[in-house]
């Protein structure tokens, strides 16, 4: 039970944030720096999982992602895509959940490099999208690796929206989280339930240390030689 | 043959410039404030005029009246920035490198020697910006806009942030460039030193107005003789 609950948390965490991070990076670009209509509106609505309460955020992924929700029927329907109790449900509500700790590092650090360089690069014949990829993109990627860190942090002990939307199955959609908190309600589960936080505190360090080291390598790349 | 004839408002600033020039080098002259490197702008396509025209030879880049505005990356016009805006991720054989690649211009080693000699930077090309001393970012941004291979070369006040010991170093760059490489280019500047040294052709703005056109003569001689 401990291991495929490691496993299936790192399984859940890693595809959320490998899906999350090209969206985030076109999001954190849309708010950093484009004008359009309703752009408050867009940005409030990114930052609502991090103030809703996730009991919230899982019943409305239910509503809407569930096997009669409005987009869950239609994806099963069509494209075979279910997400009600399987771990790939698990995967989306910690994606929704973990976007807007993904985006905001990111956003700022599109927003700090100095657009007199995209537009040089535009002179010497960049288009757009090449001046983003080119210039824009590697400048900033010290804030992509560290939204991705924090991103997979956040999917990783995620909790209250995974087990409303996909519950408690063992092997399918019990995380790491959901293990330990049924682990605590079975006598003589202390011991595993130990473990698996143990596992959670190395984890967590050891992503904390890889985005310290993947932000001073990149620091090292674009402002020394 | 380099047409402009535009009018901006910026803020409660505004330019109404028209001049078509033939000259090898354009040096347009004015105090800081007068308008140049908005002018320029609009040339290089950063900015867009409210109103007029600018042309190439018989290509229109920019004409209001029949809603035509080229893109700046699809425009060829090499613009060298008073702060020479190197890309620090990139050393700086890759940033001359650059404009070739996005135009999609095959590699031409004869061609980057070439400008190398021409700028002396061939022993740079390993460094990082971060690594150049203000001169050498200069000479390294002139040649990143040469080897983009512009129809039309835009230098905006390219020794203003430099002193006069490194003005000194790159002068002779700029008038080798002029005689050499064979590119028209517009050259800014507040110094009618340089501008004599340099333009072939001169443009005299004040707030935003041209009040002179011509050769070396409509420049300020009183200061030079004093």
């Amino acid at each position: 039970m401990e291991w495929t609950a490691i496993l299936l948390s790192l399984r859940v965490a890693t595809v959320a944030t490998l899906v999350a991070t090209p969206l985030g990076i076109a999001v954190a670009w849309l708010l950093a720096r484009r004008e359009f209509w309703g752009k408050s509106v867009a940005d409030a609505a990114i930052h609502l999982p991090l103030v809703l309460p996730p009991v919230v955020t899982g019943y409305l992924l239910l509503l809407t992602f569930g096997r009669r929700g409005a987009v869950g029927a239609w994806l099963a329907d069509h494209l075979g895509i279910v997400f009600a109790f399987r771990w790939t449900g698990a995967a989306l509500a910690c994606g929704i959940m973990s976007f807007p700790l993904l985006v905001r590092p990111i956003r700022l650090s599109i927003e700090a490099v100095d657009r007199r360089l995209e537009q040089a690069a535009g002179t010497l014949g960049a288009a757009p999208w090449r001046v983003f990829l080119t210039v824009t993109l590697p400048l900033a990627l010290p804030g992509v690796l560290a939204g991705m860190v924090l991103g997979f942090a956040k999917a990783i002990g995620e909790f209250g929206a995974t087990i409303t939307f996909v519950s408690n199955i063992p092997g399918e959609t019990q995380t790491i989280s959901s293990a330990i908190y049924s682990l605590i309600q079975t006598p003589d589960g202390d011991a595993a339930a130990l473990r698996l936080v143990v596992v959670s505190i190395v984890i967590a360090m050891a992503a904390l240390v890889a985005s310290e080291w993947f932000a001073r390598r990149a620091l090292r790349r674009l402002h020394g030689n | 043959m380099l047409r402009v004839d535009v009018s901006k408002r910026l803020g409660d600033f505004s330019i109404e410039a028209s001049f078509a020039s033939e000259g090898r080098v354009t040096g347009l002259f004015g105090a800081s404030g007068a308008g140049k490197t908005s002018l320029i702008n609009m040339i290089a396509g950063l900015l867009r005029p409210d109103r007029g025209v600018i042309a190439i030879d018989d290509e229109t880049l920019d004409d209001t009246n029949a809603r035509t505005h080229v893109a700046v990356h699809r425009r060829r016009i090499g613009y060298v920035f008073q702060d020479a805006r190197l890309f620090p991720h990139l050393d700086v054989r890759q940033n001359l490198d650059y404009g070739r690649r996005m135009n999609g211009l095959a590699e031409d080693g004869a061609q980057r020697t070439r400008v190398t000699d021409l700028l002396d930077i061939g022993n740079l090309l390993d460094r990082r910006p971060g690594r150049l001393s203000g001169g050498e970012r200069q000479r390294v941004a002139l040649g990143r806009a040469l080897l983009s291979q512009p129809r039309l070369l835009l230098l905006d006040e390219p020794l203003g942030s430099l002193d006069d010991e490194r003005k000194e170093e790159i002068l002779p760059y700029l008038v080798r460039l002029r005689d050499e490489a064979g590119i028209p280019m517009v050259y800014v500047s507040h110094d009618a030193a340089e501008m004599r040294q340099l333009a072939t052709q001169i443009v005299m703005l004040q707030r935003g107005r041209i009040t002179a056109f011509g050769g070396a003569e409509v420049l300020p001689t009183a200061l030079a003789r004093a």
